[in-house]
C-alpha cells in the first residue's frame, strides 16, 4: 500500500501541494476583521436577557426603570417586538429553532432562554441596563433529567431513518461464540468556538445588511428574508472571517434581535452573546446514552449487532443525535438494527456539533469492538479487518471508495502496533501506566448544491466569487489551488472571494461538505472560462464573468455510499494514584478523498483528533438539576483541551480519490473527531485494565475505578 | 459621543504600539473594549471576557496580560503592545512568520493572542522563569530548555478549539530557535518558507 | 457592571484613607479575580482604590533567613525569584501550577490570598449561595459538588479556596501583614481565614478597611526541600481539584521536620497538622506517610459525590511525601 502527503500526483497543477493560506497575512497581523470587528457609524449596542427559570410564563417584564437609565435606547421582549414568520421551511426543509425567533411567546422553555434585548449608546451601559431588568415569572415544575426509561422517548428520525433493521437479534446473539452487551454515556458538549456569536444589523437604501459570523451567508439570509416577510434580494448577509462554528453557527438569536433593534431604531445594533450565554443559545451536542450488543463468531465475525441510542432535545425544537447510525455504514451483520431515540425536555435546543451522530456514536460501537477483541482474544485491528463489509450494510449500495483496510495496515505499521503486548495494566513508566488503542472512524461525504462565478479581468488576474465559508478550515486557500488548477494559472494570479451571500446561493460550511461543494461549483466554472479564454478572445475591461450551478450534476450522481473513513491508535498514561490521564502520542490514517492542501488539511484532521482528547478526558456541561439550568457554564467551568493536554499527534492520509468528484474530494472536516474518543478510552482499558463507558474520562472516575474508593458519581 | 470625565469616567492617555491616545473612558471599559471599540485595534479579540481564554493578551510593560481584566483607566501610564504593533512595516514579527508558515491556527480567532503570548513565553525562558513542566525549579538547577512539553506548559493560557496546538508548538519553537541564534545579533530577517508543509 | 469611581493610590496610607472614605469601595490589584466578579455581578464597588502601583513590590530576604514578599509582588516575580526557588521551591511550583502566565504577570500576593471560591454557585446570581447572599441556602449540597470540600465545610457552605500559592504559604508559616488606619498589624496564615460555620460570607479575619501590605515567610531550612502538585481535570490551566504542599526534613532515616499542606478541599488552604504530628520523629517510609495521611483525613466529611477526593488526598500525599523521601535518599 502507498502513501501519500500530497493526494494523487498530477504532472502539474497546485492541488495537492502545501500553501500557507492566503488570508494568513491577515489573521497574524490581526488585520482579519471578525464580524464584530467591522466598525459602523452610529452603532448601538444590544445585550440579550435571558430567563433564570427552567419552565414557565413571563408575568411582567418591568422595562421602566431600565429604560431612564443612562444611554439605554430601548428594551425589546414578547410584548413589543415585531411578529415574525416561523413556520417556513428553512435549512434541510426544518422549521427554525424558535429559540431563534426571540421574543415571539411569554412561554419559558428552559433555563437561558432570549426574554429581552436592551439597546444602549454603549456596551457598557447595555450590559448594566439587561443586568438590572427585572422579569417576573410564573415558574413550572421542570424535567431537565434524560433517562433511559423515559415516558417521553421516541423514535426520530431527521437526516437519517429513526430505526433499521433486519434478521433474528436473539437468534444471533444465541448462536454467538462472544458477546457484549453494555451501555455507554456521553455527557452534553458544547461547541465552544473560540470567536463569540456576533452580528451587526443595519438598513442601507431600503436593503437590510447583517454583518455576521456564521457558516452559511445564503443561509442566513433565507431565514432572515422569511421570519421578517422581505425579499431576499433585500437581504445581504456578509461573513468575511469566522473564529470557529463547529456547528453552531447557524440562525441564531443574536442576529434576529440585532435585525429587530436596527429595524426598530433604524440605527446599526450589534449584538454579541457572551461566553456564557452561548452555553444556552449556541446549541450544543445532547447527552447520549447508549446501548451496543455484539455477537460474534469465535474468529470475531459478527453475528448480532444492535445499536441504540437515546438523547434528548427541547420542548420547542425536535433535533436528534443520531448515534446509532454510524454501525448502518461500518459493520454488517445477519441480525443489524440501530435506533436513534429522543426524550424532549425543558432543556434548550441541541445541534450539530461536529460529527454529530458519529462522535458519540462511535465511541460506544468502537469500545464495544475493543471489548469483544478482548474477550476472543482477536487482535482490535485484525477483529476490524475481519469485518470489512463489501457493500453498504444497511443500503446495499456499493462505496463510491473505502480503504479502511489501507488505513489500519498503514497506521499499525507506523504505530508500532505489532509489538504491542495485548495484557492489560502491564506497562510502568515512573508513576504512568501505559496503554495503547485503536478504533475506527467514518463520516458521511457529499455535496451540496452550489453556484460561483469566476471573472477573467482586464489585467490578467482571475476572481473567484461563492458565498463559502472559512470557518477555519482553509477553504479559500483550497478553492484558490481548486481555481488555479481548473484555470491552469498559478494561484496567485487567482483572488478568491467568499462570505458575502451576494455571491449566489452556495452550500454551508458544514456536514464535511463545504469545500467538495464549493470547488465542484468553481471548478465548473473556471474550467468553461478556460475553454472561452482558449478561443483567444479579448477580455473587456468589465472582464469576462462565467457562473456554474452544480444542482444537475449532483442530482445525476449515481447513489453510493460515499463516506470518509479512518483508523485512530492512541498510546495514554494513567497515573492510577490520582486518576490522571495523559495522552502521549496519537497516530490517525485516513481515507479522505485528494487532499487539496496538506497544510491546513492535516491541521484540520489532527484538530479533529485533538476534539476527540478533549471529548475523551474533558469536556463535560454539568447540569443542576434543581435550577435545570447549568453548573459554571463559562471556559473554566467547561473544560476544553489545553496545549498541555496535547501530545504528539499526527495525521496522515492514503490515497483515495474519490472518482466521482471532478477534484476527488471527499471531505476533512469531522472525520478526525471520530473514533478518537474510543481510541483513547480503549487505551485507558489497555494500560489500568479498567474499561470506561462514561465520558469523559475524569480523574474521579479513574480513581472510583481503580477500586481505593467506593464512592461513585455517573 | 465620549463623554465628558465624570466620577465615573477619566480622561486617560493610552500608550499604544507607541503611539499615545487619549481618550475618555467610562471605568468599566476594560482594556479590551478601548482597543476594540475606542481605538479601533480590534485584533486583540474577546474569547471569553473573563481571563479563561487567552485570546486577549497583550504585551503590558513587555510582560503578557490578558487585556479583558485590565481596566483601561488601570492601563494609564503603562506601555501596551497589541498584535497590530508586532511587525516591523511590512516584515512579520518571527513569532507571526513562523505561525504563517507551520499553519499555527485554523479560524484565527485565537491568534493574535497566541503570538502575544508566545512572543513572551520566548522572553520568559530567556530570562530564566521555570514553569510548572520545568522538573528543577530551583536556581542551580539552571534554565530549563525550551522543550515541547515547556512550550505546552507556557502556552497553555492560550486555548485553541480548533485544536492547532501542535503546529502552534511547532511555531513556538522555531520562532525561539531563531530567537536564540540570532540574540545579540539584531536584524537577522525572519525565516521564510512559502508554502512549507510542517 | 455598575457604574464605579476609581483612584489611583500612591502610598499605603494614601490607599486605606481613600478606601476608608467609602463603604462600598475595594482595593483593585492584579484585577483578575475582581474584575471578573464585576462582571458576573457578584461584587458591585462603588469604587475602586487601585494599590497596584504601590511600593510593595518587593521580595527581600530577611537577616534571619526568611523573606518579606510585598502584597504587589506578581505571581510571576515571586516564582522567578532566586531567594524563593532556593529556599521555598514549592512556594515556587504552586504559584507556577495556577492560573495561566497571562494571569501571573497580573495577579498579586495580597489579591491571591483574598480570592474568591470558584463554586459555580458563588458566581450565578440565580441560585442560592450564603457565600454571596447569607441565608439564601447552599445549592452545593444538594447539587453540583464533585469538587467541593471534604475538610472543615458545614452544611451552610462547602466552598473550596482556589489558591495554589496559599497551600504553600500555609506549608511554611507565613504571616499576614496589613495596614489599617489604626496603624499595622499582622495576621498568622493559620488564623487568616475563619472557620465556616454559619457565617461563610464572612472569609477572614482582616479589619475591616484593611489592605494587606506584605507576607512574611519565617526562615524554615526544611522548606529547601519541597514540593507541590496539583491534580486538576486537565493539565494546566484549571483550579485544582486536590493539590499537596510538603517538605520533609530526614536524617537517618527518620523524619526530624515535616511540613504538609492540601488544597482544594476546604474553605483555606488546609495545614495538616494531625498529619504532621504522625511524620514526626516517624520512620520516612510509605506506611508512615500513609498513616499522617489517614491521620489528617480522619476528619473529612465528604458529599455524595466528592468522596474521591479522600482517596485522592491520600494518595498524593503519600506520592509526594515519597517522592522527597527518595530525592533526600540520593
Amino acid at each position: 500500500m502507498t502513501t501519500a502527503t500530497s493526494g494523487r500526483t498530477r504532472l502539474r497543477g497546485v492541488v495537492g501541494t502545501a500553501h500557507t493560506r492566503v488570508e494568513g497575512r491577515d489573521k497574524v497581523t490581526g488585520a482579519a476583521r471578525y464580524a464584530g470587528e467591522v466598525p459602523f457609524a452610529d452603532l448601538a449596542h444590544g445585550w440579550l436577557v435571558l430567563s433564570t427559570v427552567a419552565r414557565g410564563r413571563i408575568r411582567a417584564v418591568e422595562t421602566g426603570p431600565v429604560l431612564a437609565m443612562p444611554g439605554v435606547l430601548a428594551v425589546l421582549h414578547h410584548g413589543n417586538a415585531p411578529r415574525l414568520v416561523t413556520d417556513y421551511a428553512g435549512l434541510m426543509g426544518m422549521t427554525p429553532d424558535p429559540t431563534a425567533a426571540v421574543f415571539q411567546q411569554d412561554r419559558v422553555p428552559h433555563v437561558g432562554w432570549p426574554v429581552a434585548l436592551v439597546v444602549a449608546e454603549t456596551s457598557e451601559q447595555a450590559r448594566e441596563a439587561a443586568e438590572a431588568l427585572v422579569v417576573a415569572y410564573d415558574e413550572e415544575p421542570h424535567d431537565t433529567e434524560l433517562t433511559t426509561d423515559h415516558p417521553d422517548a421516541h423514535p426520530v428520525g431527521g437526516v437519517m431513518p429513526a430505526e433499521t433493521g433486519k434478521g433474528d437479534l436473539a437468534a444471533g446473539l444465541a448462536a454467538s461464540a462472544a458477546v457484549v452487551d453494555e451501555e455507554y454515556t456521553t455527557p452534553e458538549e458544547h461547541h465552544s468556538m473560540m470567536e463569540p456569536h456576533a452580528a451587526t444589523a443595519r438598513w442601507d437604501g431600503g436593503r437590510l445588511e447583517v454583518v455576521d459570523s456564521n457558516q452559511g451567508t445564503t443561509w442566513i439570509q433565507g431565514e432572515l428574508a422569511s421570519m421578517f416577510s422581505l425579499d431576499a434580494s433585500a437581504v445581504r448577509v456578509r461573513s468575511e472571517h469566522i473564529g470557529g462554528g463547529f456547528g453552531s453557527k447557524g440562525l441564531r438569536a443574536h442576529q434576529v434581535a440585532a435585525v429587530m433593534a436596527a429595524t426598530e431604531l433604524q440605527r446599526p445594533v450589534r449584538v454579541v452573546m457572551t461566553r456564557r450565554q452561548m452555553f444556552s443559545l449556541a446549541g450544543y451536542r445532547s447527552p447520549t446514552a447508549q446501548r451496543v450488543r455484539l455477537g460474534s463468531d469465535a474468529d470475531g465475525r459478527l453475528l448480532a449487532l444492535e445499536h441504540r441510542s437515546l438523547s434528548r432535545t427541547s420542548t420547542v425544537y425536535e433535533f436528534v443525535e443520531p448515534s446509532a447510525g454510524v454501525a448502518r455504514v461500518m459493520y454488517d451483520a445477519d441480525a443489524h438494527h440501530t435506533a436513534n431515540h429522543v426524550v424532549p425536555l425543558d432543556v434548550p435546543s441541541p445541534t450539530f456539533m461536529r460529527a454529530p451522530g458519529e462522535a458519540p456514536g462511535s465511541f460506544a460501537i468502537e469500545s464495544a469492538l475493543d471489548e469483544l477483541a478482548e474477550r476472543l482474544g482477536v487482535d482490535p485491528v485484525e477483529l476490524r479487518l475481519r469485518n470489512e463489509p463489501e457493500v453498504g450494510p444497511v443500503s446495499g449500495l456499493p462505496f463510491s471508495t473505502r480503504n479502511l483496510d489501507a488505513c489500519f495496515r498503514e497506521g499499525a505499521r507506523r504505530f508500532g502496533w505489532a509489538e504491542r503486548d495485548p495484557r492489560p495494566g502491564v506497562r510502568r513508566d515512573g508513576r504512568w501506566l501505559l496503554g495503547t488503542g485503536t478504533a475506527a472512524a467514518s463520516f458521511h461525504s457529499g455535496a451540496g448544491p452550489s453556484t460561483a462565478t469566476v471573472t477573467a479581468e482586464a489585467d490578467g488576474g482571475f476572481t473567484v466569487r461563492i458565498s463559502a465559508a472559512d470557518i477555519g478550515t482553509g477553504a479559500r486557500t483550497a478553492l484558490t489551488l481548486v481555481a488555479a488548477d481548473a484555470l491552469e494559472v498559478a494561484p496567485e494570479r487567482v483572488r478568491v472571494r467568499i462570505g458575502d451571500s451576494d455571491f449566489g446561493p452556495a452550500m454551508i460550511a458544514g456536514g464535511s461538505m463545504g469545500t467538495r461543494s464549493w470547488a465542484w461549483a468553481v471548478t465548473e466554472a473556471a474550467g468553461e472560462l478556460r475553454e472561452r479564454l482558449a478561443l483567444g478572445v479579448t477580455v473587456p475591461p468589465e472582464g469576462i464573468t462565467v457562473r456554474s450551478d452544480t444542482t444537475a450534476a449532483l442530482g445525476a450522481l449515481a447513489q453510493k455510499e460515499r463516506h470518509s473513513f479512518g483508523a485512530q491508535f492512541a498510546e495514554v498514561a494513567v497515573d492510577t494514584a490520582t486518576g490522571e490521564v495523559r495522552v502521549r502520542r496519537m497516530l490517525g490514517i485516513f481515507a479522505a478523498g485528494r487532499i487539496v492542501n496538506p497544510l491546513t488539511a492535516r491541521n484540520q484532521l489532527v484538530g479533529g483528533m485533538v476534539w476527540g482528547i478533549s471529548m475523551a478526558l474533558h469536556e463535560e456541561a454539568v447540569r443542576d438539576r434543581t435550577s435545570g439550568g447549568l453548573y459554571a457554564p463559562d471556559l473554566a467551568g467547561y473544560h476544553v483541551a489545553t496545549n498541555a493536554d496535547v501530545g504528539d499527534v499526527q495525521a496522515d492520509w492514503v490515497d483515495d480519490a474519490d472518482p466521482d468528484d471532478p477534484v476527488g474530494i471527499k471531505g476533512v472536516g469531522e472525520i478526525g473527531v471520530v473514533g478518537a474518543a474510543a481510541a483513547v478510552a480503549n487505551a485507558v482499558r489497555h494500560a489500568t485494565g479498567v474499561r470506561h463507558r462514561h465520558l469523559p474520562i475524569r480523574p474521579d472516575r479513574v480513581l472510583s475505578a481503580a477500586g481505593t474508593n467506593g464512592e461513585r458519581r455517573s | 459621543m465620549a463623554p465628558a470625565p465624570s466620577s465615573t469616567s477619566s480622561a486617560v492617555t493610552l500608550n499604544i504600539n507607541g503611539e499615545k491616545h487619549r481618550l475618555t473612558v467610562d471605568h468599566r471599559t476594560t482594556l479590551l473594549d478601548a482597543l476594540r471599540e475606542r481605538l479601533d485595534l480590534t485584533g486583540t479579540k474577546k474569547g471569553c471576557d473573563q481571563g479563561q481564554c487567552g485570546a486577549c493578551t497583550v504585551l503590558v510593560d513587555g510582560r503578557r496580560a490578558v487585556s479583558c481584566l485590565n481596566l483601561a483607566v488601570a492601563a494609564e501610564g503603562r506601555e501596551i503592545t497589541t498584535i497590530e504593533g508586532m511587525a516591523e512595516g511590512d516584515r512579520l514579527h518571527p513569532v507571526q512568520q513562523a505561525f504563517l508558515d507551520l499553519d499555527g491556527y485554523q479560524c484565527g480567532y485565537c491568534t493574535p493572542g497566541q503570538i502575544c503570548s508566545a512572543i513572551a513565553v520566548i522572553e520568559e525562558h530567556a530570562a530564566g522563569w521555570p514553569s510548572a513542566a520545568t522538573d528543577d525549579v530551583r536556581p542551580e538547577a539552571g534554565p530549563p530548555p525550551l522543550t515541547p512539553d515547556e512550550i505546552r506548559e507556557r502556552m497553555s493560557g492560550n486555548l485553541c478549539r480548533c485544536g492547532a496546538y501542535v503546529s502552534i508548538v511547532q511555531a513556538v519553537t522555531r520562532a525561539a530557535e531563531a530567537h536564540e541564534a540570532s540574540a545579540g545579533d539584531e536584524g537577522t530577517p525572519a525565516e521564510t518558507v512559502k508554502g512549507a508543509a510542517a | 457592571m455598575r457604574e464605579f469611581g476609581y483612584q489611583r493610590a500612591d502610598d499605603v496610607s494614601g490607599a486605606v484613607a481613600l478606601l476608608a472614605a467609602d463603604p462600598d469601595a475595594r482595593f483593585l490589584g492584579g484585577g483578575t479575580n475582581l474584575v471578573d466578579l464585576m462582571k458576573t455581578g457578584v461584587e458591585r464597588p462603588a469604587r475602586l482604590v487601585d494599590v497596584r502601583e504601590l511600593p510593595l513590590d518587593t521580595v527581600e530576604a530577611t537577616v534571619d533567613g526568611g523573606l518579606r514578599i510585598g502584597a504587589t509582588v506578581t505571581n510571576s516575580d515571586l516564582a522567578a525569584h532566586p531567594d524563593v526557588r532556593r529556599r521555598y521551591p514549592a512556594l515556587t511550583q504552586a504559584v507556577l501550577a495556577g492560573a495561566s502566565g497571562q494571569l501571573r504577570n497580573m495577579a498579586t500576593v495580597g489579591g491571591n490570598l483574598l480570592q474568591r471560591t470558584r463554586c459555580g454557585y458563588f458566581t450565578d446570581l440565580s441560585r442560592p449561595c450564603n457565600k454571596r447572599a447569607p441565608g439564601s441556602g447552599c445549592s452545593a449540597v444538594t447539587g453540583e459538588h464533585h469538587n467541593h470540600a471534604i475538610l472543615g465545610a458545614t452544611d451552610h457552605c462547602v466552598a473550596t479556596h482556589p489558591s495554589d500559592m496559599g497551600v504553600a504559604l500555609a506549608a511554611f508559616d507565613a504571616v499576614v501583614t496589613y495596614e489599617t488606619l489604626d496603624g499595622p498589624g499582622e495576621l498568622p496564615l493559620a488564623d487568616f481565614y475563619l472557620p465556616v460555620g454559619d457565617t461563610p460570607h464572612r472569609e477572614t479575619a482582616l479589619p475591616s478597611g484593611a489592605l494587606i501590605t506584605g507576607v512574611t515567610l519565617p526562615p524554615a531550612p526544611v522548606a529547601a526541600r519541597s514540593r507541590y502538585r496539583k491534580v486538576r481535570e486537565r493539565a494546566s490551566y484549571a483550579f485544582a481539584i486536590g493539590s499537596v504542599a510538603a517538605a520533609l526534613d530526614i536524617e537517618d532515616g527518620v523524619v526530624r521536620e515535616a511540613r504538609l499542606a492540601f488544597g482544594a478541599v476546604a474553605s483555606r488552604p488546609w495545614r495538616a497538622h494531625a498529619a504532621e504530628a504522625v511524620l514526626t520523629g516517624a520512620p520516612a517510609d510509605g506506611d508512615t506517610f500513609a498513616a499522617a495521611a489517614d491521620a489528617e483525613l480522619a476528619a473529612a466529611r465528604p458529599l455524595p459525590d466528592n468522596g474521591y477526593k479522600v482517596t485522592l488526598m491520600r494518595n498524593l500525599a503519600v506520592a509526594v511525601l515519597t517522592e522527597l523521601a527518595e530525592e533526600a535518599a540520593r
